[in-house]
């Protein structure tokens, strides 16, 4: 490689303003972007998620009795996305301090938040887009699949809307939980099992204790919340405990999800990075 | 003006910088000189505003890097260990941070241009040798044509051709009037590249003169000796009182002795003298001013 003396000029002058959170999303879009495993992922979580719906979906078509909320059922590869979108939430900011990019990061824009907020709204962003897509996507593949049998579902139904809705915004909701665990753990194994203990470990232990325990939590735990909103009438899992309506539920997965990002960047003022 | 006030660092119990106050002046290229583990990385980043100092700033131009508006824009920094995501291309990288600072697309090619990476420039970092990433490192402190380019160890990695390249780019740099601070532990590169030295050791302040002084201050000097027949030169340097290695091109490096002293002890033994030159003697100085200051030592 033969290099010739550089041409160094002196001369870019700085626009007015100062660098902000404006900048920040478009750099963090193009970051999101542009490491390859994260299309791919989001391509995998797509067929995966509507491959699922339409096995579940090609399942209940056979039965000859109409099952109770087939939606749920047509849903059901959400239980995969949950999991998958939480983990490239974490990714999104852990591989920064893995392979120390967050100090190149932290150079081109010193002030924390603004870094942790763009990150936040890009991946939620990604999140509620993903997921929207999901939702209504698996749902009219279902649609199409039961139209004629025992558990025909129409978009007109009440509480289809709302679950279709929702789900989307469940999804991005998980995908910034999962940021926020990353921006607080920065190690992506721990940041990784945190997300999933947290969801799936601590519902299961939850689900096994004495009755007044499991009345006062369990409602709080963030796969119940998702059981909620994934299903038109009461997820029979949780009959006979009580739980929040899904509005409610999303609401406190948004707060979970703010004080995670917020603990993050109180850390990130705090911590050396 | 980069200027260090009372600047100190604590890991644990570990001191890494020391109430350390020096100044970086415009215009010319000022040497960052410590041992391995005096400091010098821990110092750079908190000047970027990576690491807190426990006490004591650093400032730019009398602003903390903090609240700089445009930061790239101002300060340009390599950062010691290579800071970047292994899965991104290069152009990817750097566009990334330049979005960061509002910095137009074509300054992304240009910089990679400047430092040769152009045909690997859509090529995943993690593929990219020690000095390509090294190059890339330059490549991103280059972006936003900062007045204050700071490098931590520059030439690490990079192969003699690039080596000379870095010394170039550093002080065309300073010419055109920035603040150019590097640090090395190689003291040999900062004789050849450094107008000014910072010099450290144990995270304290050891010296911060022109290069020209530093040398000049050091109490040892040592001669670069030919003559015909070493074997018998060498006894008589031992029984003068002086010291002498053998060097691999068949010359002897000798200590303790003017010289003055040296040609005279030639003639006397009858020896011819075929070459007797003063060594650039800053790796000397270096090593006496930071002996007591080097935090690892291997048994000898």
């Amino acid at each position: 490689m033969t290099i010739s003396p550089p041409p160094v000029v002196f001369e870019m002058s700085a626009p007015s303003g100062r660098a902000g959170l404006r900048q920040a999303i478009r750099a963090e879009w193009t970051k999101f972007w542009s490491v390859r495993s994260t299309p791919w992922s989001l391509f995998a979580l797509v067929v995966a998620t509507i491959g699922i719906g339409v096995l579940s979906t090609h399942a209940l078509h056979d039965q000859r009795f109409p099952t109770p909320d087939p939606i749920r059922r047509i849903l059901v590869g959400f239980n995969l996305s949950q999991f998958a979108i939480g983990v490239l939430g974490v990714l999104f900011i852990s591989a920064e301090y893995g392979t120390g990019q967050i100090r190149s990061t932290l150079a081109a824009m010193p002030r924390r938040p603004i870094v942790i907020g763009a990150k936040a709204i890009v991946m939620g962003g990604v999140g509620l887009v993903i997921g929207e897509i999901l939702s209504f996507v698996t749902f009219f593949i279902g649609h199409a699949m039961l139209s004629g049998s025992a558990s025909q579902v129409s978009f007109n139904s009440p509480g289809v809307v709302r679950v279709l809705i929702e789900s989307g915004v469940y999804i991005a909701l998980l995908g910034l939980i999962g940021l926020g665990i990353a921006s607080i753990l920065r190690n992506s194994a721990g940041s990784i099992a945190t997300f999933a203990g947290a969801l799936l470990i601590l519902t299961i232990l939850i689900a096994a204790m004495p009755t007044f325990i499991v009345n006062a939590v369990s409602r709080y735990l963030p796969l119940n919340i998702g059981s909620t909103i994934l299903s038109i009438g009461p997820p029979p899992r949780l009959q006979g405990t009580p739980v929040f309506s899904s509005t409610v539920g999303l609401i406190l997965l948004g707060v979970y999800a703010l004080v995670l990002l917020s603990a993050g960047w109180v850390l990130m003022n705090r911590r050396d990075s | 003006m980069i200027g260090a006030r009372e600047l100190t660092k604590k890991f644990g119990s570990v001191v890494a910088v020391d109430h350390l106050t020096f100044d970086v002046a415009p215009g010319k290229v000022t040497g960052f000189l410590g041992p391995n583990g005096s400091g010098k990385s821990t110092t750079m980043a908190m000047i970027m505003g990576i690491d807190r100092p426990n006490s004591g700033s650093v400032t730019i131009d009398g602003q903390n890097y903090h609240d700089l508006r445009w930061p790239l824009r101002e300060v340009g920094g390599l950062l010691e260990a290579r800071a970047i995501h292994p899965g991104r291309s290069a152009r990817l990288h750097l566009w990334s941070l330049a979005q960061y600072n509002s910095i137009k697309k074509s300054r992304v090619d240009e910089v990679l241009e400047i430092v040769g990476l152009s045909e690997v420039a859509n090529k995943r970092v993690g593929k990219f040798s020690l000095g390509m990433g090294q190059r890339l490192g330059i490549a991103a402190a280059l972006l936003g044509d900062p007045g204050v380019v700071l490098l931590d160890e520059p030439v690490n990695g990079l192969d003699p051709e690039g080596i000379r390249w870095m010394r170039t780019l550093c002080k065309s740099l300073a010419s055109e009037g920035r603040i150019v601070f590097i640090s090395s532990h190689l003291m040999a590169e900062m004789a050849l590249t450094a107008d000014q030295l910072v010099v450290i050791g144990k995270g304290r302040l050891i010296a911060e003169m022109p290069v020209a002084d530093f040398v000049a201050n050091s109490s040892i000097q040592s001669f670069r000796v030919r003559v015909a027949s070493p074997e018998s030169f060498v006894s008589a340097l031992e029984s003068a009182g002086g010291t002498s290695s053998a060097n691999n091109d068949g010359s002897m490096t000798v200590t303790g002795m003017d010289a003055r002293a040296i040609g005279d002890l030639a003639l006397s033994e009858g020896i011819a003298v075929y070459e007797l030159t003063t060594q650039a003697s800053l790796e000397d100085a270096f090593m006496e001013m930071t002996s007591d200051s080097v935090e690892y030592r291997g048994a000898s």
